[in-house]
């Protein structure tokens, strides 16, 4: 049984680590907000970009001299999996339920046979895969440094994933993040970047019977596009994860906070029983040795 | 007046202008053209420039864009641009550092690389003449 002075100090550790779990709470809280402010000032762009997207493609269907990009390199040998996580750990599951999807995606193709890179966007998926997929793992981007990570780093990693497709180092790619539904819920998503999926648009009954007039002609737009598409995807990417992982933190730090609390007060119990116990203790030692007189 | 017609500026980070406008002027990589109430669908990409924007009630936005396209529907007019920033706020020194580390790039690649170096430069002067066009009058 520990002594008094060891349990006053346990409590008194576990407050203090309470305190730390609540504030990274806090913490955690605020910057949702604004992650989600920051991914809900994106969705536009992205959705005008899926319209596009959709009126032109649809135009393009089928077409023989579809770029590259969307059509496919006509094989299906090589993959890339470009794998987005956080910079940061004490978030729950989040990184490793991303790293999992990935991890279990790799070894499906490669148990088909297919060859599969790597690229790793984010340190923590990095740390988790690198033990398995060392030899495959091309590069991880980090963004550590950066505070506010914005539409130009994106850029940074999508024009790395493309230079790699035009040097024909890969036939497709897919793009592995964590989707943000809610403070409690975040869903690891596969997403193909290349060839390019068509994203469905409803609503577009107005569009239908519309004829545009393009300038340069359709192909060049379309050319011109894809990439840019890729990198609003990627973008789209890093600020969900941006949301999820601060939910994740969010509700991880709230389990702490609460078991914390927990520790605290069986502590508490057993100090007062234990002191409760001394002080009776004592009690009889005096009046059996008044009794003895 | 004009009539007006909804026009929305977007760019990844923010919707950056959305209402009602008479008329825009916007750099088409095939030249500037003017976008007025009841335009033709037409799509096109931009090059890097100067977007003049007649808001419907009279207020005239000057707005640099860089890198992006126009879609121009029977719904409306919709520009969707990597980067754009309001003339105002635009800062000069950004952009020439963005053209000096160009050049290293220039320098630095060779044979397709170099090309592409080579047109990322000519964007970006590009925008600064833009830029020093507009804010000189």
């Amino acid at each position: 049984m520990a002594s008094l002075k060891e349990l006053r100090n346990r409590i008194a550790s576990v407050k203090a680590t309470q305190k730390i779990t609540k504030a990274m709470q806090m913490v955690a809280a605020a910057k949702l907000r604004k992650a989600q402010m920051a991914a809900e000032a994106a969705r536009p762009y992205s959705e005008r970009m899926a319209k596009v997207m959709a009126n032109i493609s649809a135009g393009m269907e089928g077409s023989e001299n579809a770029p590259k990009l969307m059509a496919g390199t006509g094989s299906d040998q090589t993959h890339l999996l470009v794998v987005a996580t956080a910079e940061r750990g004490l978030c729950g599951g989040f990184n490793s339920s991303i790293a999992r999807l990935a991890r279990d995606k790799a070894r499906k193709l490669m148990a088909e046979g297919k060859t599969v890179k790597m690229l790793c966007v984010g340190k923590k998926g990095y740390d988790a895969l690198k033990m398995e997929f060392s030899g495959i793992l091309l590069d991880v981007v980090t963004f550590r440094e950066i505070k506010n990570v914005g539409f130009a780093q994106a850029s940074q990693v999508s024009s790395q994933v493309l230079s790699m497709f035009d040097d024909g180092e890969y036939d497709v790619a897919t793009l592995f993040y964590s989707e943000f539904q809610s403070v409690i819920s975040q869903i690891p998503t596969a997403q193909q970047l290349i060839p390019a999926t068509v994203p469905v648009v409803e609503d577009d009954v107005e569009a239908e019977d519309v004829h545009y007039e393009y300038e340069p002609s359709e192909e060049e737009i379309l050319e011109d596009l894809l990439p840019r598409n890729i990198s609003v995807q990627v973008f789209r990417a890093i600020l969900e994860n941006a949301a999820s992982e601060q939910g994740a933190r969010m509700s991880a730090m709230d389990n702490a906070t609460r078991n914390a609390g927990e520790m605290i007060d069986k502590l508490t119990l057993s100090f007062n029983r234990q002191r409760q116990a001394q002080i009776t203790k004592e009690l009889i030692e005096i009046i059996s040795g008044a009794e003895a007189l | 007046m004009s009539e007006a017609f909804s026009f929305e500026l977007v760019s990844p980070e923010a919707l950056v202008l959305g209402g009602e406008a008479s008329e825009v002027v916007v750099p088409g990589s095939e030249g500037y053209f003017t976008v007025l109430a009841n335009h033709s669908p037409f799509m096109t990409t931009i090059k890097p420039g100067i977007v003049d924007v007649k808001m419907s009630d009279g207020e005239a936005k000057r707005i640099f864009v860089r890198g992006g396209f126009a879609d121009v529907s029977p719904a409306g007019f919709t520009l969707l641009a990597e980067q754009a920033t309001m003339l105002e706020d635009f800062n000069m020194e950004e952009l020439d550092e963005a053209i000096k580390a160009a050049r290293d790039d220039v320098a630095a690649s060779d044979g397709d690389k170099k090309s592409k170096a080579e047109a990322v430069l000519a964007q970006l002067e590009d925008s600064k003449s833009a830029v020093e066009m507009a804010t000189a009058h």
